[in-house]
């Protein structure tokens, strides 16, 4: 009991020491929470030190994951004051939930899609046509996550296309071995050299340049995939929320992007 | 035990302090079991994705522990004797695929099994490759939860008096007879708890299994996956298969208990003073 009760206090007083407020300053730092979909990483990150530096006191908080599971968690009451999301399908997840305002999405850059192969190339994929070679080991994201999605569309595209050989999706999909939670998995997968292929973004592609071969989605059959951004509508902070989402559609916040492999939006 | 201390004002303060922590984890259960209907669990389990994934789990989590009780009986034995000099690394080593992160587990397999891993040259002569196979599920599974089996059966080994050892030595026993007539018939309540737990576990795996095996229906795809990935799209799927995981996991451990109390320390039912 004596024990017991020297525990509780000892917890006791730990506790009230953490909650202790400090100080507090005349005019808290702010933080701002960036929702985005896992394929903007290196992008957000890299925009991030210029963004704080112009806004003195704003530290931004980024969430980075498949935007099925952002717009989730915003539906769910995750505090955020920006959401960008890789389609429209999940952005409009987030407006149904009442946390984005049915206007405030725009759409602020676009993505492809491109096939990708370990730098060795084990499987010795030369062409989209090979991607139906019997055994080979391909990753792909679940339908779920918005590259998922945008990778059975391209695969339905090419259905239409002769050149490709009949039941051309069917078949590729006979050699799927994987579908990846997110983007990133799937990169990581075939540049491990674990998977013969995948199918990424462009942007995701750029982001591993010597970690992985490309080959080329020929205009016709890529699918482009629209990202629309949007402040949160009860964000605390909206006008830095805003200041945000602007700085990102800038020539500046464009420029990073477009080092990444996504393309402008025209 | 002195009962009537309990009485009284302090003894129903005693009481509440109970209720936050009992509350924090009685109220998401029941938010799980609250959030789905009858009708509609039914109908999810009829889905084939649904019951591919419930197929799955249960087969992986049973070869699992076929195999943890296979290679993880030696050690657990071994464990058992604590004179032997390497006794504190090796329990130390079976510890740590507890503490780790799944994450970290999927990660290391992947290195070391996988195509281009330590070993996967190697495999690859062989014909074989794990990742992406339902063989890495029951490895990721395996590597995580089959330290519960060991610790468990490693009590159990280390209760049984060494006399009886002995005499059963002197009366001629090779150590395998001993293991198989003296042991395992004094140790099989610690054993099976310890299965139930990694039974348990490996039902739950979920970090190092969708790293190293990835997420395939019907082939890597287990409940937990499939709850992960299918969450978003189908809330009802991912209720379903979670009142089933949380129902059969509530199962094991009431059999781990009961097991406990009946047969392994069958004194130490007493109040807590």
């Amino acid at each position: 009991m004596k024990k017991a009760f020297l525990f509780v206090s000892v917890f006791v007083l730990l506790l009230s020491s953490a909650c202790t407020p400090g100080a507090a300053p005349e005019r808290s730092p702010v933080t701002l929470n960036i929702l985005a979909a896992a394929s903007l990483t290196e992008a957000f990150q890299e925009m991030a030190p210029a963004f704080e530096a112009a806004h003195a006191g704003v530290t931004l908080q980024f969430n980075f994951a498949g935007s099925q599971q952002l717009a989730q968690q915003l539906a769910n009451g995750a505090p955020a004051d920006v959401f960008a999301s890789a389609n429209k399908k999940q952005m409009d997840v987030a407006v149904e939930a009442g946390r984005v305002a049915a206007d405030a999405p725009a759409s602020f850059v676009q993505n492809r899609l491109v096939i990708v192969l370990p730098p060795d190339n084990p499987a010795g994929i030369t062409s989209l046509a090979d991607l139906v070679k019997p055994g080979l080991k391909i990753v792909l994201a679940a339908k779920e996550v918005p590259v998922g999605q945008y990778a059975l569309d391209f695969l339905a595209k090419a259905d239409a296309d002769a050149s490709l050989g009949s039941g051309y999706s069917t078949r590729v999909l006979a050699n799927v071995v994987s579908y990846e939670e997110n983007v990133k998995a799937v990169l990581t997968k075939v540049s491990l050299g674990e998977a013969d292929a995948g199918i990424v973004y462009t942007s995701d592609a750029a982001s591993a340049t010597g970690e992985i071969l490309q080959i080329e989605i020929p205009d016709g059959l890529n699918v482009i995939a629209q990202y629309p951004i949007a402040v949160v509508q009860d964000s605390a902070n909206s006008d830095l929320a805003r200041a945000f989402v602007d700085w990102v559609q800038s020539s500046e916040g464009q420029k990073v992007l477009e080092k990444y492999g996504f393309l402008p939006v025209k | 035990m002195n009962n009537h201390r309990h009485k009284g004002i302090r003894g129903s303060l005693w009481k509440a302090s109970l209720l936050p922590y009992l509350l924090f984890i009685l109220i998401p259960l029941f938010a799980l079991l609250a959030g789905i209907r009858p009708a509609d669990l039914a109908r999810t389990l009829q889905q084939p994705q649904v019951w591919q994934a419930v197929r799955l789990s249960l087969l992986t989590s049973a070869l699992s522990v076929l195999v943890t009780l296979l290679i993880g009986t030696p050690v657990s034995y071994y464990l058992s004797h604590r004179q032997y000099r390497a006794f504190r690394l090796m329990d130390t080593l079976v510890d740590l695929p507890t503490v780790l992160p799944p994450a970290v587990a999927g990660v290391a397999l992947l290195l070391a099994f996988g195509r281009r891993g330590l070993l996967g040259g190697w495999l690859n002569l062989l014909g074989i490759s794990l990742p992406f196979t339902t063989a890495a599920v029951v490895m990721a599974q395996t590597f995580v939860a089959a330290p519960l089996f060991i610790k468990s059966a490693a009590i159990g080994f280390s209760a049984i008096d060494c006399e009886l050892k002995k005499s059963a030595a002197l009366d001629g026993a090779n150590r395998w007879q001993t293991f198989r007539y003296i042991v395992i018939p004094m140790s099989w309540p610690s054993m099976l708890t310890g299965a139930m737990l990694t039974w348990a576990r490996a039902l739950g795996e979920f970090g190092a299994t969708i790293i190293f095996a990835g997420n395939y229906p019907g082939r890597t795809q287990t409940m937990p996956s499939a709850i992960y990935v299918g969450f978003e799209l189908d809330l009802t799927v991912a209720v379903t298969l979670s009142v089933i995981l949380v129902t059969l996991s509530f199962i094991a451990l009431v059999t781990v208990k009961w097991f406990v109390y009946h047969y392994i320390e069958p004194s130490s039912i007493e109040t807590f003073d």
